[in-house]
């Protein structure tokens, strides 16, 4: 009997993105992040190329996190008020590829601080460690457009991620991105529609879609993880028939949401029924990511370094050829 | 897959004969792939022309039953490859594995703990489905017998041994056991093996290729119900060969591969096996097989599996009613939502947060998000006052005011009217709940 491995013809590939800036290309990183390219679905090696693996961002806030769980907080004992101290123990201690630092702090229900602290943490990051930065906002969509401008100007020339432009909010972000010279991140509440009129949007204003990667929301294991997870599906599904507006790479926020979870913090002594909270915490977070890998994503946030070690060697296995 | 009326058509004598009482071949395929018709009304149809609708009317992956009575597990007949194409219908069977060389108080108190494996989330209980039972000799049978006398989940019967599986099956063969695995070696004495007793086989082969014509050979053997296993353990592998499978199965409708199958999650601790798991539920494992299974790390294994075989038309609804969250009081603050899982549970995690607790009256909007239940008229002024006045609130708390998603403040005003109690306008996001109990609703209570 002859079996014919049934083998699908794409007619496109994901774009391929490279995050950060050495010296030689104008920056100060040390190192440089290249995420897409795949001509295929997710790690289906015999099908198609996969020329880069999906790589973890670890998440650094700019302000102590309130009421994180005993399991998360441990690895990072002494440094979860310093954001420099913080990201450098995230690349040196456990090997994060790209550091994400959200400036939760500037949010008006937070500490409400202004542009001036925004850079100053973005410049202490940056000084602490070598690697490619993420820098997100805070959500609150004139605060934001108050700071990442400024945030984004204190690193141009590094060839970050900025995080995020909206439907109704994106033209600030995609300006200060192309002033400077960073990479866009585009947001859409679990909607393919959307994302693709963000797409459209920003590039009407003149960034090349080569400087997009996508946000989609993400939501944990639990708590709607399915919905993240095929919407991811029918996006690389997209991007490989050819839709050229959906062609970016995947971004996940990964930590924030698994550790919502009250299954991720809740101790075993409140809920014997399942099982020890530090194991639980961290594969639940570990596990929200892996699904999402097959999903197709190809930047993991994540916050456990833990978790981020048992998704790396996840990512090896599947890396495999 | 079933073939659309051009398909059938091809097969059909097109005389227009009218002999099927139908005016033309063509409207009689159409009826036939309507299911409005049956092939024997035809009666100049052609035993290839039979042969090939009756073929294509079989499900393109058969489904398999393991074990007997309430607690068995039905696996395959799915129908895609992607969760948003329609569903994937059939959860993926999780089985926790046992030794028959346990000494039997160990065994007996492993298949417990098995059992407890259970869980109640968003009002489905999710649990370990099977017990996957390894040995050889007669400690198999002795094992076998033991567990079906202190546990209603079925069982994989796990041995390369056919003498020491006849005697398993003999003990527990009416239970219908999923006998793993017939090889190319010992296929000729257990695919009989399977007949005899009816139980589903699981067949192992190194490679795709090896596995096609090992599945044909057990069947043509008599064994009709059959569970892959292609061998692959690497996760990569277990991936391409997995994907091979259900691609074949659906879309080349290739019968060898019509089956469901099954995957081994072995790895060096429980967090390993089950980040495995979760990988293989995702991607059209019809049963995992853990070894290493512990209550924090099934929880997880088992809510992927809820997550994926989620119908994506059929969003999780929470029952209607009046919640509370923390240890709210008469002086606490009553908001409003909808009873989608989702909807729900971001409230209920942004409450919370805030720290504040609460009262939150959930309206059944068919599980629709607040927006959406809003434009559907699920969630209207009526049907909110309704169900504030049905939740029984008003014997809870005594500031007779409520908050509800700035999303349909356009409600408020004819809601007041409707309620008699006082409308205010929360944030639009859940996300701004807990500054908005810390603030607004300090502020006005």
């Amino acid at each position: 009997m002859v079996f014919e491995v049934p083998v699908e013809k794409w007619a496109s590939a994901v774009n391929t993105v490279t995050l950060g800036a050495t010296a030689a290309e104008g920056g100060t990183r040390a190192s440089t992040v290249t995420v897409g390219g795949s001509t295929t679905l997710p790690f289906l090696h015999f099908e198609g190329e996969i020329p880069n693996r999906p790589v973890i961002a670890m998440e650094v806030l700019d302000m102590e996190p309130q009421s994180w769980p005993e399991t998360l907080s441990a690895p990072f004992d002494g440094v979860l008020n310093d954001p420099a101290a913080w990201a450098k123990k995230c690349v040196e201690e456990y090997g994060a590829e790209m550091i994400c630092l959200r400036l939760l702090s500037a949010h008006p229900d937070s500490l409400n601080t202004g542009p001036e602290e925004a850079a100053a943490a973005v410049k202490k990051v940056l000084g602490a460690v070598g690697v490619p930065l993420i820098i997100w906002g805070c959500g609150q969509a004139d605060k934001d457009n108050e700071i990442m401008p400024r945030a984004s100007e204190a690193a141009a020339g590094e060839n970050c991620l900025l995080g995020s432009a909206e439907q109704d909010n994106y033209k600030t972000i995609t300006a200060a991105c192309l002033a400077d010279g960073h990479k866009l991140i585009t947001a859409a509440p679990i909607d393919i529609n959307i994302q693709k009129q963000v797409n459209i949007l920003v590039t009407e204003m003149g960034l090349d879609a080569g400087r997009i990667v996508m946000f989609q929301a993400t939501g944990g294991l639990g708590y709607g993880m399915e919905y993240a997870y095929s919407i991811m599906e029918r996006t690389r599904l997209a991007a490989l028939g050819g839709d050229k507006m959906l062609s970016m790479p995947l971004l996940a926020v990964v930590g924030p949401e698994a550790w919502k979870a009250k299954e991720a913090k809740t101790l075993e002594a409140d809920a014997p029924q399942w099982g020890a909270e530090k194991e639980r915490g961290v594969l639940w977070e570990a596990m929200t990511a892996t699904c999402f890998l097959h999903g197709g994503t190809d930047i993991l946030v994540m916050w456990h370094p833990k978790a981020v070690e048992m998704v790396r060697t996840t990512i090896d296995g599947l890396m495999k050829k | 897959m079933a073939l659309t009326g051009l398909e059938i058509y091809k097969h059909l004598p097109k005389t227009n004969c009218r002999d099927c009482g139908v005016p033309t071949c063509l409207a009689f395929a159409m009826k036939l792939a309507q299911k409005q018709a049956t092939l024997d009304q035809c009666p100049h149809a052609t035993d290839e022309a039979k042969a090939a609708l009756e073929g294509a009317a079989q499900p393109p992956i058969k489904l398999i039953s393991i074990g007997a009575d309430e607690k068995k597990v039905e696996l395959g007949n799915e129908t895609v490859l992607f969760r948003h194409e329609e569903t994937f219908h059939h959860p993926t069977g999780i089985a926790v594995m046992v030794d028959a060389s346990m000494a039997e108080a160990e065994l007996l108190d492993r298949v417990r703990k098995i059992g407890e494996m259970a869980f109640e989330r968003v009002g489905q209980n999710i649990a370990v489905n099977l017990i996957a039972l390894r040995g050889e000799g007669a400690a198999l049978a002795e094992a076998a017998a033991k567990i079906t006398q202190n546990s209603p989940l079925p069982l994989i019967l796990i041995s390369e041994d056919a003498g020491a599986l006849e005697k398993a099956l003999e003990k527990c063969g009416a239970k219908k056991p999923l006998i793993y695995a017939a090889t190319e070696q010992n296929v000729e004495q257990l695919a009989p093996l399977a007949k005899k007793f009816s139980c589903p086989l699981a067949i192992k082969a190194e490679g795709l290729e090896a596995l096609a014509a090992l599945s044909e050979k057990a069947q043509s053997l008599g064994a009709a119900d059959l569970v892959l296993d292609s061998g692959a353990r690497e996760p990569v592998e277990v991936l391409a060969h997995q994907t091979s499978i259900r691609r074949a199965a659906l879309r080349k409708k290739f019968r060898a591969f019509g089956f469901p199958t099954i995957c081994l999650a072995t790895g060096k601790d429980a967090s390993e096996e089950a980040l495995l798991a979760s990988q293989f539920i995702a991607k059209y494992a019809g049963i995992v097989v853990l070894d290493k299974a512990e209550l924090w790390s099934l929880l997880p294994v088992l809510t992927a599996r809820q997550n994926i075989y989620t119908d994506p038309q059929k969003p999780i609804q929470i029952a209607e009613g009046l919640y509370q969250i923390g240890t709210p009081d008469e002086n606490s603050p009553v908001l409003v939502t909808t009873n989608f899982s989702l909807t729900y549970f971001t409230v209920e995690g942004d409450v919370e947060a805030s720290k504040v607790s609460s009262w939150v009256v959930v309206v059944n909007t068919e599980g629709t998000s607040v927006l959406t239940a809003w434009a559907s008229d699920k969630f209207n002024a009526e049907i909110i006052a309704e169900n504030i006045k049905k939740a029984g609130v008003d014997e809870k708390a005594k500031h007779r005011k409520i908050i509800i998603p700035g999303y349909v403040a356009v409600l408020s005003g004819k809601l007041e009217e409707l309620s008699g109690w006082k409308i205010m306008v929360g944030p639009r996001e859940s996300s701004g709940i807990p500054s908005y109990l810390r603030n607004e609703w300090q502020a006005a209570a």
